[in-house]
C-alpha cells in the first residue's frame, strides 16, 4: 500500500485535502457552496476540450475554471447570484458535452474526470499539484484578513473599504485555481465534498476561524486518509468514500451542536431551578 | 426559397420516429420546467434544483445496473432527495445551500460506486455519459406515457397552488399569517419540482435539466410582467429552445466531424443561455423610463419645495 506509486497518490491526496480544507471553511462561510460546486464541474468541461485539441489538460482546466469564476462574479453582480451560477455552469457543461459528443473515443476519461483518477497520480504530476497549491495557501494567506472581514461582516467590511464584490472576484479566483490542480487528481465531483463536509463540520465544533480551518483540514484528509485505504482494499471508487465521509463529518458536527444545545438548555433550567 | 428551406429542416425530420419523440417529450419537459421554475428562481431555490437533478442521476445511474429503465431510478432517487431535503430545511435560508451540498455531495459518491459496479459488471462504456448527459434522440418510447403523465402530474400541482405558492414564496410571513399552511405548500413544491427535474433529466441529462428548470425562468421573470405572464413566457422560451435543439442537432449530422452528430443537449442548453444574455441588451421599457422620469421630476420638485 506504500509503494512508489501509491505513495503519490497518498501525496497528491493529501495537498489536495489541505488545499480544500482551507478553501471549503470560506466558501462554507461565504454560503457559496453552489459557486463550489459549479467551478469544478464546469472545469471539467475544458479538460475535455484540451484533450479535444491535444493540449494540455491543466490550461485547459485552469482556462475553464478563471472563466466560470469571472463568469459567476460579472454575472451575479446583474442578477440572481444563485441564478448566475446556475447558467455558468450549465454553460460549461453544455460545452463539455459537446466536447466529449464530438471527440469519439471519451468516455472512459468522462468518468476519470468527474470521479476521480486518484490511483494514477505520476511522479512529473506532483509537482505542478505542489506548486499551485502552495500558491493558493499563499493568497488565501495574504488576502486572510479582508476575505474574513468580508465574509463575517460584509457591511463592515464596506465601510472599511474592502469591496466586496472584488472580494468575492478573488475569492472565486482561488477556487479555480485550487479547483484546476485538484480535479485531474480527485475529479470534479470529489473537489466538492471535499470542500463542503470537512469544513460546514468543523464551523459546527468551534466558532473561531483558525481552530475551524485548522479542524477542516484535518477532517478532509482523515477523510480522504480513511478513503484510499478502503478503496484500495475494496476496489470501490475514491469518491464514494470521500463523499460518505463528508457527510459524516458533517452529521457529526450537527449531532454535537444538537447536545451542546440541548445540555445548555438543561443546564440553565437546573440553575434557575437552583436560585428559585 | 424552397432549397432554403429543405437545407434547413433536413428531409424526414417529421417522419422520423425518434424525432416525433423526442418532440413531444421535449415540449412536455420544457413547459413543465418552464412553469415550475419560475417559483424556482423566485425562492431562490437554483441550488436545490441542480441538486435534486444530480441526486436523480445518482437514481438513474443505480437502475441502470439493475437493468431498470432510468426514469424510474430518476424519479424514485428525486422524490427522496425532494423529503430529505424538506427534513434537513431546505426552506430556511441560513445553511440551507451547506446541507444542500452535503447531501449533494454523498448522493455524487453513490453515483461514482453505482458507475464503477455497473461498468464492472457489465461491458458497457459510457454510462456515465448517457445518465449525466442524456440524449432526447434515445428515449424509449415506452416510457412516453409515464413521462408525459408525471410531467402533467407535476404542472397541475404548481398551477393548483402558483397563488398560495406566490405569496409564500414573495413573503411567508404574512402567507402564514392568512393561514397558508407554508410548509406544507413549500414540500408539495419540492416534490413537483423533483419530477419535473426528473423528467428533464431523461430528455437533457441530469447535469442540464437545470438549464431548462433555470434559464427560461429567469429570462421570462425579467421581461414578463406578473408572474402568470412570466410562467406562459418561460414556458414559451423552453419549447422554442428544445424545437430549435432539436432542429439543430438533426442538422448537425452533416457539420464537421463527420458521421455523427452534436449532442443535442448542447443546443438547448446554448439557446437558453443566449436568451437570458439577450434581455441584457433590451433597452428598459417606455413605461419603466416614464416612471423613472416622473420619479425623478418628482424628486426635484420635492426638492424645491
Amino acid at each position: 500500500m506504500f509503494s512508489g506509486l501509491m505513495m503519490n497518490t497518498w501525496i497528491a491526496a493529501t495537498i489536495v485535502a489541505v488545499i480544500a480544507g482551507v478553501v471549503g471553511f470560506f466558501a462554507v462561510l461565504r454560503g457559496s457552496t453552489f459557486a463550489a460546486h459549479a467551478i469544478p464541474n464546469g472545469a471539467f468541461a475544458g479538460a475535455a476540450g484540451a484533450s479535444l485539441l491535444g493540449i494540455s489538460t491543466l490550461i485547459g482546466l485552469a482556462v475553464f475554471s478563471v472563466a466560470g469564476a469571472l463568469g459567476i462574479a460579472a454575472f451575479g453582480r446583474r442578477a440572481r447570484h444563485d441564478v448566475a451560477t446556475a447558467l455558468v455552469l450549465v454553460m460549461m457543461l453544455a460545452l463539455g458535452a459537446l466536447f466529449v459528443g464530438v471527440s469519439t473515443e471519451y468516455a472512459q476519461e468522462t468518468y476519470s474526470l468527474l470521479f476521480g483518477e486518484v490511483f494514477g497520480v505520476s511522479s512529473s504530476e506532483i509537482l505542478p499539484i505542489a506548486g499551485l497549491g502552495v500558491v493558493s495557501i499563499v493568497a488565501i494567506v495574504v488576502i486572510f484578513r479582508p476575505l474574513m472581514l468580508s465574509s463575517a461582516m460584509p457591511e463592515v467590511a464596506e465601510a472599511r473599504g474592502v469591496g466586496t464584490r472584488r472580494m468575492e472576484m478573488v475569492f472565486l479566483l482561488v477556487m479555480a485555481l485550487a479547483t484546476s490542480m485538484t480535479v485531474p487528481v480527485v475529479g470534479a465531483l470529489l473537489m466538492f465534498s471535499l470542500m463542503i463536509g470537512p469544513a460546514a463540520a468543523a464551523r459546527s465544533f468551534t466558532p473561531r476561524p483558525g481552530l475551524a480551518i485548522a479542524l477542516s483540514v484535518a477532517f478532509g484528509v482523515a477523510t480522504v486518509w480513511t478513503g484510499i485505504v478502503v478503496s484500495y482494499e475494496t476496489n470501490w471508487p475514491l469518491g464514494f468514500f470521500v463523499g460518505a465521509g463528508g457527510a459524516v463529518f458533517y452529521l457529526a458536527g450537527r449531532a454535537w451542536v444538537t447536545v451542546r444545545r440541548t445540555r445548555t438548555v438543561r443546564v440553565g433550567r437546573v440553575r434557575a431551578a437552583a436560585t428559585a | 426559397m424552397g432549397h432554403f428551406f429543405s437545407h434547413l429542416f433536413e428531409p424526414g425530420l417529421l417522419s422520423n420516429g425518434p424525432v416525433r419523440v423526442a418532440v413531444l417529450v421535449g415540449t412536455v419537459v420544457a413547459v413543465t420546467s418552464g412553469v415550475v421554475g419560475v417559483f424556482t428562481v423566485t425562492r431562490g431555490q437554483s441550488f436545490a434544483g441542480h441538486a435534486l437533478a444530480d441526486v436523480a442521476a445518482t437514481g438513474g445511474s443505480g437502475a441502470f445496473l439493475v437493468g431498470l429503465n432510468q426514469f424510474w431510478g430518476f424519479l424514485a432517487f428525486g422524490i427522496g432527495a425532494a423529503a430529505f431535503l424538506e427534513v434537513i430545511g431546505v426552506q430556511r435560508r441560513r445553511g440551507r445551500d451547506v446541507a444542500t451540498g452535503v447531501v449533494l455531495g454523498a448522493a455524487l459518491g453513490v453515483a461514482a460506486l453505482f458507475l464503477y459496479l455497473a461498468s464492472a459488471t457489465t461491458s458497457t462504456t459510457g454510462a456515465s455519459f448517457t445518465v449525466l448527459f442524456g440524449s432526447i434522440f434515445v428515449i424509449d418510447s415506452s416510457t412516453v406515457p409515464a413521462l408525459i403523465v408525471s410531467g402533467v402530474i407535476a404542472l397541475l400541482i404548481v398551477v393548483l397552488l402558483s397563488r398560495v405558492l406566490l405569496l409564500s414564496s414573495l413573503s411567508p410571513d404574512i402567507a402564514a399569517a392568512r393561514g397558508v399552511p407554508v410548509r406544507a405548500v413549500g414540500a408539495a413544491y419540492l416534490i413537483a419540482l423533483a419530477v419535473s427535474v426528473s423528467l428533464s433529466a431523461v430528455a437533457i441529462g441530469a447535469v442540464l435539466s437545470t438549464a431548462l428548470l433555470v434559464g427560461p425562468a429567469a429570462t421570462a421573470l425579467r421581461i414578463a410582467k406578473g408572474p402568470l405572464r412570466a410562467m406562459a413566457v418561460s414556458a414559451l422560451i423552453g419549447v422554442v429552445a428544445t424545437w430549435l435543439g432539436i432542429l439543430l442537432a438533426y442538422d448537425s449530422y452533416y457539420w464537421p466531424p463527420h458521421g455523427h452528430g452534436w449532442p443535442v443537449s448542447f443546443f438547448i442548453v446554448a439557446l437558453v443561455v443566449v436568451f437570458y444574455l439577450l434581455t441584457y441588451l433590451r433597452r428598459p421599457s417606455r413605461s419603466r423610463r416614464a416612471r423613472a422620469a416622473e420619479a425623478h421630476s418628482g424628486e426635484s420638485a420635492c426638492s424645491a419645495a
